[in-house]
């Protein structure tokens, strides 16, 4: 009985705030502005298909760099003196404390023509070279903000498999990479697929790193979606229909990883 | 013992970590299709050993060698030595038939062989009917059982077993143990077992290590090493013992307990401070007065087979094994041949501590970094002293009221004190030397422990400053 009377405060603010806003989105990405109902806004996203794969495409190319990058990170961590782990943690979640704004202003500043990166290549005659404005440097600022979303789950589950697994699987004849393959991913499964969601989720929907660092060439869906409310194009039921198709596409990125989760709990992966 | 077939051999095995000694001096080998087992209590570097063996931990010094080559920098995928990991080690990913074939798998062995080889090892574990389970489904026993198998399915030329037994309840633990053993011998495999407990150690090996603060006591088979051991440690160690103070005080005449008695050891030299170790077995009670010790019956506990009596006699206990019930309070005679008694060289080779010192003012003397001032002293500052400290007048007491922090290095029951080895560093200069501490105190060795002195009673002489 306990239970149920506190979670209530929790239920209200979940239907007042999650529940009903959905509703009001669906609500308007399928009507007209007058208010009668249509598939008009859905089927006119179809004209936009190169800025969603290209919002996709980047994400992916995020995700799977913070991957790369995280995944010995988390493991070196896991394995660490306890003060080593601390001082370590305590530098990746640093930048954090500041604004999300400060952060991508001060790559703003690195990566310009006129920026630091291009000055220091200046002495040795290289460049300019076109860095700020790329689809690389949207990614760049995808990778350098969201990293820590990758190594924290990662490394919290390498930081619970034990040393004598790893060197059981040793004792049984595996080298290094095969260790990775047989045990330590296969173990580090739900971490991975927690880091995947928490990186490429917020990477597709960004528009303020690819603003930012990609100008007008490299829009991006949250961009597009952004300027149906604020920008010259207002039109919310656009909007609307935007951000249903970028939830429903994000539902099916996160239904396939947590499907190989399932795979792993049955135990027919390797 | 035969030095023949010589599988592995461990030469002048060291090493350290963060400043401690883990190994010291480290010689051993071992034979093809012997089961020895490395017995000691805990931090006496048994488990560092056996990962030497395995590939897991490099020595520092010293050389490793299998079938006659040096394997140093062979890394521990490409040995053929498998292990059962303490705490089993299992893949949790993987059910009982894939933790089993994973080694085989890994070898890219043909998957019918495979089929075949896994079922035939969970078949001799018992553990048929297991294979789709999920390890987290299985109790200790069977986890354990899985653990065996993953190691032997790969029939290494060694399998190391690290205190394999050591989660399961005493039942299960003796039926495994003759379960290993069964194995070992039926597919004639070499086992190298790590363990503390003495009484699986004597039940299974072919041959034990006993190990102490990362050396080896003494290497030998069950039977040499529970009749001859060679120091107090090892026969406080194995079995129950009767370990006293005693001296040898010609060939075959040794004092202890208060009396003094016949026996068959010579060559300790003349007054020589020795062990005398009896077990509680060889010791019979007979009527008072009509042998040398009479004692009085201070605790009986029944055990089964037989009573375990203690006697106090002279002030020192005396542990008696005995199948007749005595009533406490009685007063008893014990008795025993001389061929019982077993002569030692102690741990510690002396009745007291001996430390150098060294006068740093008028009334004043400095030794291991800590001061004490002596009235009408009457030496030169600068007069090095020698000071001789009675082991019964060390106290040990909590840290932070010690005169210094000491390692504790073996610990004996005496009959009437624990007979203590510490261990004493100085601050500055990092000199160590040993002290002995007769104590009433119980405390967990290998640790660091607090001892006060009593500075009235040391005993200080001068030494001669040579070149004068």
């Amino acid at each position: 009985m306990l239970k149920k009377s506190i979670s209530f405060p929790y239920l209200l603010w979940m239907i007042i705030f999650v529940i009903v806003p959905l509703g009001i989105m669906v609500y308007f990405a399928f009507t007209t502005s007058g208010g009668s109902f249509t598939f008009e806004n859905i089927e006119k996203i179809s004209q936009y298909t190169p800025i969603f794969i290209k919002s996709i495409n980047l994400a992916i190319i995020a995700t799977i760099i913070c991957f790369f990058i995280s995944f010995p990170l988390a493991y070196i961590l896991s394995r660490a003196s306890d003060n080593y782990q601390r001082t370590s943690m305590l530098l990746l979640m640093l930048p954090m404390w500041m604004s999300f704004l400060l952060r991508t202003y001060a790559w703003m500043t690195l990566l310009e023509n006129e920026g630091l990166i291009n000055k220091f290549l200046g002495l040795f005659n290289i460049g300019p070279v076109q860095m700020i404005n790329t689809p690389g440097a949207v990614v760049l600022g995808m990778v350098y903000n969201y990293l820590p979303f990758m190594v924290l789950p990662l490394y919290s589950i390498m930081a619970k498999i034990d040393n004598s697994v790893i060197e059981a699987a040793q004792d049984l004849g595996c080298n290094i990479f095969k260790v990775v393959i047989k045990v330590l991913l296969p173990l580090s499964l739900p971490g991975i697929i927690t880091g995947i969601t928490m990186v490429f989720v917020p990477s597709v929907s960004t528009f303020i790193i690819s603003r930012m660092l990609g100008g007008g060439q490299n829009m991006m869906i949250g961009d597009l979606i952004e300027q149906q409310f604020i920008g010259s194009t207002y039109n919310p039921n656009m909007g609307s229909a935007m951000s249903l198709i970028l939830m429903v596409i994000m539902l099916v990125v996160m239904g396939i990883t947590s499907s190989l989760d399932d795979d792993e709990r049955e135990g027919i992966v390797i | 013992m035969s030095t023949e077939n010589k599988l592995m051999e461990l030469k002048n095995i060291t090493l350290s970590y963060d400043g401690e000694k883990i190994l010291d001096n480290v010689n051993l080998y071992i034979r093809d299709k012997e089961f020895v087992t490395f017995l000691g209590p805990s931090g006496c570097g048994k488990t560092t050993t056996l990962r030497i063996i395995g590939g897991f931990a490099s020595a520092e010094q010293g050389d490793v060698y299998f079938e006659g080559k040096r394997i140093n920098d062979v890394p521990a995928y490409k040995r053929p030595i498998n292990t059962v990991f303490q705490r089993y080690a299992l893949f949790p990913h993987l059910n009982v038939y894939d933790n089993v074939a994973f080694g085989l798998k890994v070898k890219k062995m043909d998957k019918k062989e495979i089929d075949q080889k896994v079922r035939k090892m969970l078949e001799i574990v018992n553990l048929k009917g297991f294979e789709k389970r999920r390890i987290t489904k299985l109790s200790g026993g069977q986890q354990q059982r899985v653990a065996i198998a993953r190691a032997l399915v790969n029939h290494p030329k060694i399998l190391l077993l690290d205190e394999p037994l050591g989660a399961l309840d005493l039942k299960l633990r003796k039926e495994m143990q003759i379960e290993l053993k069964n194995i070992q011998q039926q597919l004639g495999i070499t086992f190298v077992y790590v363990t503390h407990d003495q009484e699986e150690a004597l039940a299974m090996s072919d041959t034990i290590v006993v190990m102490k603060d990362g050396e080896i006591q003494q290497i030998g088979t069950p039977e040499d090493i529970y009749n001859e051991p060679k120091n107090a440690f090892v026969a406080d160690f194995i079995g129950e013992s009767n370990i006293f103070d005693g001296v040898m005080i010609n060939d075959y005449l040794v004092q202890f307990s208060g009396s003094e008695f016949c026996c068959v050891d010579s060559g300790f030299g003349e007054n020589a401070p020795v062990d005398v170790v009896i077990r509680p077995e060889d010791v019979n009670i007979v009527a008072p007065n009509t042998s040398m010790l009479t004692g009085v019956v201070e605790n009986v506990v029944f055990k089964g087979v037989h009573y375990e009596v203690t006697v106090l006699c002279n002030g020192v206990e005396w542990l008696i094994q005995t199948t007749k019930h005595q009533e406490v309070g009685n007063e008893v005679g014990l008795s025993f041949g001389p061929d019982d008694i077993h002569i030692m060289k102690r741990l510690f080779n002396d009745f007291d501590s001996k430390v150098k010192g060294k006068v740093i003012s008028e009334n004043e003397i400095e030794f291991l970094g800590i001061t004490f001032t002596r009235e009408n002293l009457g030496l030169q500052e600068g007069q090095e002293v020698l000071l001789t400290i009675d082991p019964k007048q060390i106290q040990v007491v909590s840290e932070d009221h010690a005169d210094m922090i000491v390692y504790l290095e073996s610990m004996v029951y005496k009959g009437a004190y624990n007979e203590m080895i510490v261990w004493a560093t100085h601050k500055e200069t990092q000199e160590a030397v040993n002290l002995l501490i007769h104590s009433m105190n119980d405390e967990q060795i290998a640790t660091d422990i607090g001892i006060k002195f009593n500075f009235d009673s040391i005993k200080i002489s001068p030494l001669e400053v040579k070149g004068e």
